[in-house]
């Protein structure tokens, strides 16, 4: 079971250069066991640095982060074992899919790990099946499929590592609407039935405000906002200010409680404000 | 990690080497190259030198980036610099084992010859990190359009290098992209022995192709959508024009080769 501490993380890009870019600027963050965080930001804002910091890929230029109360930064570390660890699946699929068919792709990970081969196939078939993959596609080679199919594919490579924190970086990109509905539908049910931790890294707040239970805002480098969905979208006026936009059902019912109709602007979902406004309208007798 | 290497990569800044025409600055390396080469002496090395600060001091690159891209190539050196130090048989001898000479001349050629490549190293990449790409791929164009005239397709294969050295960068964040997602998996591309080493490629090689292809597949749609069709009857934005500088760095650089050879003529010392 994992718990991540991140004290004061700064992170810059060609240090030294005419490049030079500091993606995070003191970033303080803890990140509990079982928890579902969407991490926001438009881009270039470090949700991306961020990802990678946390399961050892970059290194920060300063600062510590602690997983199980481990600094991962000491010396003789297992990076390794902090990669099964915390599991990150990367924007696009086409960069992890390589072997010649699905099955053998999910088992690469397992495969690192050093299991056995049972192991690593029932790992994976396991894996596939928790993403929801149609068992008929299995055998078939990963480069021909749909980008919804490829991106099961993806997750299930990393969750096949078993994982106690899942990041996902915008694992909606590219998808039609279904698609999206569907992959966020099945991280949120991965969440709830295999009781990982997941971290949502999106520039949606739509994608993120139905299904997560903590957001943290990133803006250049820095964290912007650190709470609760209600209560980071009650900031909806800063979010533009920034370039990012609370749900549609924000401004709604923002709308409707400036024009003296009793509702309950913290309704984040579609369906909490369908009742808010429902219950308004039986109030003031209109229905 | 790829980021690192930073042989020749264009630097950004505001000097009159940035704003030099690209086919002068491609005439200044060919006769600088052919200066390193030709001069013997002191008085021609210190003339080489002399040019070689003042040009990296008005281009505003800082010496330390420079230098930087020396260490891409220290293995080279050291081998060419050991070569010519042990297998040079003429001169005074001092020292030999079997095959092995340690002589005057051996000594004076390996110090010319890691003086001759640094010289080369640092004076080519200036070149690259004063022009961007396209400049250097514009001024080949224009610098060797009298070619065309006995069919040489000069226009595509500039067009083919610009397209080429366009996708380096990209294809060097793709490699790195795609060496985090594997790592991400648990793959390890350090350890292990060679074959092992080449077995780990796999899993980076297959979709850095896929990827490469699609690309190129992409691109040849979107220039056929905008009307390409070679270089006939094609007119640029921005044509090169020489300006007054260009001039001036035209009579430079001839004023420098002159005197490189003037310089080797007169005091050939040390030989």
């Amino acid at each position: 079971m994992a718990e991540i501490i991140l004290d004061k993380i700064n992170y810059t890009y060609s240090d030294g250069t005419a490049y030079e870019i500091q993606a995070l600027k003191d970033v303080n963050l803890q990140i509990h066991q079982g928890e579902f965080i969407g991490i926001i930001g438009h881009t270039g804002s470090g949700k991306s640095t961020l990802t990678q910091l946390l399961n050892g890929l970059l290194r920060a230029s300063s600062g510590s982060i602690y997983v199980d109360g481990q600094d991962i930064y000491d010396e003789g570390y297992d990076m390794k074992a902090l990669r099964s660890k915390v599991g990150l699946v990367f924007q696009y699929p086409d960069h992890q899919l390589f072997e010649t068919t699905c099955f053998e792709d999910v088992c690469f990970g397992p495969k690192n790990q050093g299991l056995d081969r049972k192991d690593i196939e029932l790992r994976a078939f396991e894996a596939l099946r928790n993403v929801g993959f149609p068992e008929e596609l299995f055998y078939q080679p990963p480069f021909d499929l749909s980008g919804g199919q490829k991106r099961r594919v993806a997750i299930a490579g990393v969750l096949a590592m078993k994982p106690d924190v899942l990041i996902l970086d915008e694992p909606t990109a590219g998808l039609d609407p279904a698609g999206r509905d569907e992959i966020l539908g099945l991280v949120s049910k991965m969440h709830r039935e295999l009781g990982i931790t997941i971290l949502l890294v999106s520039h949606s707040m739509e994608d993120v405000a139905e299904y997560v239970d903590r957001i943290i805002v990133m803006n250049h480098g820095a964290v912007m906002f650190d709470a609760l969905p209600k209560q980071v979208f009650a900031h909806y006026k800063e979010l533009e200010a920034v370039g990012l936009a609370a749900p549609q059902v924000t401004y709604l019912v923002h709308e409707l409680a400036e024009r003296g109709l009793p509702v309950d602007t913290q309704a984040t979902t579609a369906r909490e404000a369908a009742q808010t406004i429902l219950s308004a309208l039986r109030e003031k007798n209109v229905i | 990690m790829l980021r690192d290497i930073t042989l020749g990569q264009y630097y950004p800044a505001d000097s009159v080497v940035h704003k030099l025409d690209p086919r002068v600055k491609l005439f200044a390396t060919m006769i600088y190259i052919i200066a390193l080469f030709t001069f013997q002496g002191i008085l021609g090395f210190a003339i080489i030198t002399g040019m070689l600060i003042f040009m990296i001091k008005i281009s505003k690159v800082p010496f330390s980036y420079i230098v930087k891209g020396l260490k891409a190539i220290v293995v080279l050196l050291l081998i060419t610099a050991v070569f010519n130090l042990v297998f040079t048989p003429t001169g005074t001898e001092y020292w030999h084992w079997g095959p092995f000479h340690l002589t005057s001349t051996g000594i004076m050629n390996a110090v010319l010859m890691t003086i001759r490549l640094i010289y080369l190293i640092i004076g080519t990449s200036l070149m690259t990190l004063t022009t961007t790409p396209n400049q250097l791929t514009d001024g080949l164009e224009k610098a060797l359009s009298p070619l065309n005239r006995i069919h040489i397709p000069v226009h595509a294969i500039a067009m083919m290098m610009s397209i080429a050295l366009r996708f380096i960068p990209i294809l060097i964040e793709e490699t790195d992209k795609i060496m985090k997602a594997q790592m991400a998996r648990g793959a390890d591309f350090e350890d292990g022995n060679l074959i092992q080493k080449a077995k780990s490629m796999v899993p980076l090689l297959i979709p850095l192709f896929v990827s490469a292809f699609r690309r190129a597949d992409d691109l040849a749609m979107a220039m056929e959508a905008r009307c390409y069709s070679g270089g006939e009857g094609r007119t640029k934005m921005k044509p090169l024009r020489y300006q007054g500088t260009d001039r001036k760095a035209y009579v430079i650089l001839i004023a420098f080769l002159v005197l490189v050879i003037v310089a080797r003529v007169l005091l050939r010392w040390p030989q």
